[in-house]
């Protein structure tokens, strides 16, 4: 088992330059959004209250970030020890998508300054969902961020401090878990509330075990999918028998969830609607399409040793639960009374700049922080 | 490499399980937890065979709640609320088919609807809000807005499957708005302004039992014979003589999603008026069920987080122990 | 008012019949908006010989104020009006002149010092010391002090005395301010109008005389019962309005047919007074500006007659609900229609990425299969 290293090398990359110009655009649409409110800059209406800023960067974009969730359960809970390169990369992405998402809800919300309350015992409501969203995602935040921390003492050489914090990590790693399945359980339990608006084809009180599904299928992918770009961009090496090997849990997870979903649908007899050809019924298709396809790749061994198949899969798996999550929340969230929405591009702008940030702080991040765990020269040579 | 223990995994599997039955079970649940109407609840029954539109609701609603004007719906010199907003809590809307000439037709007729907040028994609002801003008086059972508790975050808006709450998109520092049905107005004795603006006595303010008796009541009429009605508030004692109307015979309100304090009564089928035809348990009891079942007093997450702790540690332990034993010989690489 | 004590005040009176009194009364109650009850004291009031005397004082002015009081029928001003509110000096219908009516003045002033209502007709020039003005060798502004100083209440009538009217228009030459601007310590009713009706300054009177107090005031000093509400609010072309039927151009259709004059210039929406109610000079219904046809002019407001140009458009105060109602489901104006540069941005975005992922999967395969090799070596 080898250590993790930086990896060193230049910070301002090309990429990061383009990630900066949209980080610039978007803090203009920001300070436009403080000073004249959320509807001069947005698309969102009393019928939409939410658009993308919550669909993308708070509902999918937290999905995205259940790779550090995924592998803490796999190795520290199940014990699989041989995916503990992986932990350190997934926590990272984990650590800014969350971070990010905490950040764009204070984009979102109108009365910001007031969000104190959510920690005054007397205001706080426990029967609310998003009362225990917000508290787990604020303390998942946290938790990610000490998770992380040893990276950080590595770096700075602080060992007496990383010896204290290994001592009680434990109890941050089963946080880690515990938050993670809580709070992506309830994202789904949200939408029980919105009732008839949402299409009969997504709305179910099984939402929370199915949106608890699509954050694990979600993070093996992500898994996959970072590690794959990271081992290439970085010359870190081949991990493609790793991957693959945590493709084939990933399959029996996306299998579970499809028998469970498509039974759902099929017991409350909205199954032909799924047929009917409506836009609605094509996305439920088109949501099912992309995961049975990247079920079939991961099912065949000799696809699961090929990178490129992997990488494809995985990528279809992303799809497949960023459109399941978006369906819930904005295309088959249907209000009536004349209301539609699209992004503006203002809206658009700020979730392509979140994007920015989180691959220009990552770049930087495993470059100048113990993340990877680099492979001997031999393999990266080539 | 250490191999799941048939014990951990069978652990796994249980918990996966319970959390599906309890996604099953809430279903049934609902029911033990729906919300119940108090004896002291107040609201509005809004007769709309009596509504003659005159709007005089809505001026008055402006004033007592000073509220702007809004000039929407293409006209610049009235306030022409063409449905609610940040700016309107109360709005009269007309429903025409065909020729629009028999009033409380549903077919070559028209009616009107008067649209605002329904201060459900069991409000989808009130359960979304994360700090209590949306709460319904314990007493009066009027939800409620408090703006010094409120985020902004327009969950309310999400779950309120009448579409009422209505944000301040245009503020840099926006609030919610809602009808509070005249809460400053009740605490001095008064009643909703809309009630006591109505000349024909189509919005009635009173108890909430006392308007499910008179709804009652006024469901067993003969259509064409007069009968009295009471005006502005049921307790005020002023009648007026109407001819009864044939009404549908379904009152709005008191059984939908658990029921509502503002309650509908119509001579045209409800759908017409673009009101949700939805279940008789509140999507709030549902979600409440789902999220009651899984943290009651935090004890499940206790659990499952105190065996997430025992596991971890004694992993990361037999890592390390690993891990030193692997340091010795690292140069025998790794395949 | 019974008949005997009728009988005492009849001869006062100059013969008019008790019914007809009785009915200028109620007339008077009625504009004020007071009950019947208030009617016997209305009566007792005016006919009582101690009632507070009443000195007019004319200043920068045309004298129409004085006109339009002169043409009132409710009561006439030859029958009653001078025993009504027992004028004691009046400029205009004195019958002395020169010395002799300022002398007049000056004893009625002493006679009633602190009891009598002084009714100011007219702004008051500042400039130069207030030399564009002068009555009997003073300056108007040095005897409106003189005056005021002893008098129990100060009534401006009309808008040059509310605040400045024509005469301080601009570029206002002789520096010309209302009443209020120059009597500070004593209360100052405002009763604005170019000119005001007669019947809303004759009720302010006969009310303090009746009530020993000023009717009740908004915050310009106005009289509420008669400048509480907007002359659109009781407008007899509200309809019209209200339904979108508007007079486009003078003599055009819609003007012909008598629709709102909003789109000419009408200020009835931003001015406060009982025009559209109580109508002008006893001449039957539709006797007022709008009623034959003319956009109000706002001459009662401050800020908008002699100010805001007759045929601009003004706002709308208190906007009410119009006859119009709103439909069950409306096509939503916000977010309703994606323009085509968003939709543009999210797929050219969304494409970059894809061709970014297929590239990035293409160059995997070249690697995958060096990968092989070196596996196979």
């Amino acid at each position: 088992m080898s250590e993790a290293k930086p990896l060193g090398g230049r910070i301002f990359t090309p990429t990061v330059f383009v990630c900066l110009l949209f980080i610039g655009v978007a803090g203009f649409v920001l300070v436009k959004r403080f000073i004249y409110g959320l509807g001069p800059v947005s698309n969102m209406s009393d019928g939409y209250p939410w658009g993308i800023w919550i669909a993308y960067d708070v509902v999918v974009g937290s999905a995205f970030a259940c790779g550090g969730y995924v592998m803490a359960l796999m190795v520290y809970v199940l014990n699989k020890g041989q995916y503990h390169p992986l932990v350190r990369p997934a926590l990272l992405a984990s650590a800014f998508g969350y971070t990010l998402a905490g950040v764009s809800v204070f984009f979102d919300i109108g009365r910001y300054a007031h969000a104190y309350n959510l920690y005054l015992p007397w205001q706080m409501n426990v029967h609310s969902v998003m009362f225990e969203v917000a508290m787990c995602i604020g303390t998942y935040i946290f938790v990610l961020w000490l998770e992380f921390t040893p990276a950080f003492l590595e770096r700075w050489k602080q060992k007496g401090l990383n010896k204290l914090l290994n001592k009680v990590i434990f109890l941050l790693i089963a946080l880690g878990v515990l938050l993670p399945t809580m709070h992506q359980s309830s994202l789904g339990s949200m939408m029980i509330l919105a009732g008839y608006k949402l299409d009969p084809l997504w709305q179910t009180p099984l939402l929370p075990l199915l949106f608890l599904g699509t954050a694990l299928f979600m993070g093996f992918a992500m898994v996959i999918f970072e590690g794959t770009i990271s081992s290439r961009v970085y010359n870190l090496g081949d991990e493609t028998s790793m991957f693959a090997k945590v493709s084939r849990i990933l399959y029996w997870v996306i299998a579970v969830w499809m028998i469970v979903r498509l039974h759902n649908v099929f017991v409350n007899g909205h199954l032909g609607d799924a047929f009917s050809g409506s836009f609605l019924g094509n996305m439920f298709l088109l949501e099912n399409l992309f995961l049975v396809v990247g079920m079939t790749i991961i099912g065949s061994s000799k696809f699961r040793s090929s990178a490129r198949m992997l990488f494809i899969a995985a990528v279809l798996i992303l799809c497949a639960g960023a459109l399941y999550r978006f369906n819930v929340y904005l295309i088959a969230f249907k209000p009536g009374a004349g209301f539609s929405y699209f992004p503006s591009w203002g809206e658009q702008m700020v979730t392509y700049a979140l994007i920015a940030t989180e691959i220009a702080a990552y770049t930087f991040f495993v470059k100048y922080f113990p993340v990877f765990e680099v492979h001997e020269p031999v393999e990266s040579n080539s | 490499m250490q191999k799941i223990k048939r014990r951990d995994f069978l652990k796994g599997a249980a918990g996966s399980v319970a959390l599906l039955s309890v996604g099953v079970q809430s279903q049934s649940a609902e029911a033990s937890t729906a919300a119940e109407r108090g004896s002291e609840h107040v609201g509005i029954l809004y007769d709309s065979t009596l509504c003659v539109g005159c709007n005089a609701c809505m001026s008055a609603c402006k004033e007592a709640n000073d509220m702007p004007p809004d000039p929407t719906g293409g006209s610049i010199t009235l306030d022409n609320a063409d449905d609610l907003s940040e700016n309107t809590l109360n709005v009269i809307k007309m429903f025409v088919d065909g020729n629009g000439e028999t009033k409380d037709s549903a077919v070559d007729g028209y009616a009107f609807i008067k649209r605002q907040c329904l201060h459900c028994v069991d409000p989808g609002c009130a359960s979304a809000c994360p700090v209590s801003a949306l709460y319904k008086d314990e007493h009066t059972g009027i939800v409620k807005y408090n703006k010094n508790a409120c985020i902004g975050c327009r969950y309310c808006q999400v779950a309120c499957p009448y579409l009422i709450p209505k944000f301040e998109w245009n503020d840099w520092y926006p609030q919610i708005v809602k009808c509070q049905l005249c809460d400053h107005l009740i605490e001095k004795g008064g009643v909703s302004a809309c009630c006591s603006a109505c000349p024909t006595g189509a919005a009635l303010f009173g108890k909430v039992d006392d308007l499910l008796k008179e709804s009652a009541r006024r469901l067993t009429m003969e259509p064409g014979v007069e009968y009295a009605f009471p005006v502005s508030s049921i307790d005020a004692g002023t009648v007026q003589t109407h001819k009864a109307s044939e009404y549908v015979p379904h009152v709005y309100g008191e059984h939908e999603l658990g029921g509502t304090q503002v309650m509908y009564m119509s001579g045209v089928p409800f759908d017409k008026f673009g009101l949700p035809d939805v279940p008789k348990h509140s999507y709030a009891a549902i979600a409440n069920g789902i999220q009651g079942t899984l943290y009651k007093s935090m004890v499940l997450p206790a659990i499952v987080f105190s065996g997430l702790a025992y596991f971890i540690n004694k992993h990361k332990k037999m890592e390390e122990a690993e891990h030193d034993t692997t340091n010795s010989n690292e140069d025998g690489g790794k395949s | 008012m019974n008949q005997k004590d009728f009988e005492s005040v009849q001869e006062k009176l100059g013969g008019v019949s008790r019914r007809d009194f009785m009915k200028i009364c109620s007339a008077l109650a009625a504009t004020m908006a007071l009950s019947e009850v208030a009617v016997p004291k209305i009566a007792n009031a005016i006919t009582d010989p101690s009632r507070p005397p009443v000195i007019w004082l004319h200043g920068s002015e045309c004298t129409g104020c004085t006109m339009s009081l002169l043409k009132t029928e409710h009561p006439s001003l030859e029958e009653l009006i001078l025993n009504v509110i027992s004028l004691e000096f009046h400029e205009t219908v004195s019958a002395g002149a020169g010395h002799q009516a300022l002398e007049a003045l000056e004893h009625a002033m002493e006679e009633y010092a602190g009891k009598y209502v002084l009714v100011i007709e007219g702004a008051i020039p500042l400039k130069d010391e207030g030399v564009y003005c002068r009555v009997g060798g003073k300056n108007f502004v040095d005897e409106v002090h003189h005056v005021a100083e002893k008098a129990a209440a100060v009534i401006a009538t009309g808008s040059c005395a509310a605040w400045g009217g024509v005469a301080a228009m601009e570029p206002n030459p002789t520096g010309c301010v209302g009443v209020k601007d120059v009597v500070k310590d004593k209360p100052v009713v405002n009763i604005p109008g170019c000119p005001p009706n007669p019947y809303n300054l004759l009720s302010t009177v006969v009310h303090y005389l009746t009530f020993g107090r000023l009717p009740s005031l908004d915050s310009e000093n106005r009289p509420k019962f008669a400048y509480g509400r907007l002359i659109h609010e009781h407008c007899e072309r509200r309809p019209h309005f209200d339904n979108g039927r508007f007079a486009r151009a003078f003599g055009d259709e819609g003007h012909r047919q008598g629709y709102c004059l909003y789109y000419l210039g009408c200020k009835g929406p931003v001015t406060y007074a009982n025009c559209s109610t109580l109508n002008f000079g006893d001449a039957g219904s539709g006797c007022w500006p709008v009623g034959i046809g003319h956009p109000c002019f706002g001459c009662a407001e401050a800020g908008v007659g002699f100010n805001i140009p007759q045929f601009e458009v003004s706002p709308v105060l208190h906007k009410t609900p119009g006859a119009a109602h709103a439909p069950i489901d409306k096509e939503q104006e916000r977010g309703g229609k994606a323009s085509g540069a968003e939709i543009a941005l999210m797929a050219g975005l969304g494409g970059a990425a894809i061709g970014a992922g297929a590239v990035f999967s293409k160059k995997l395969g070249g690697k995958e299969s060096d990968h092989a090799k070196n596996k196979e070596a």
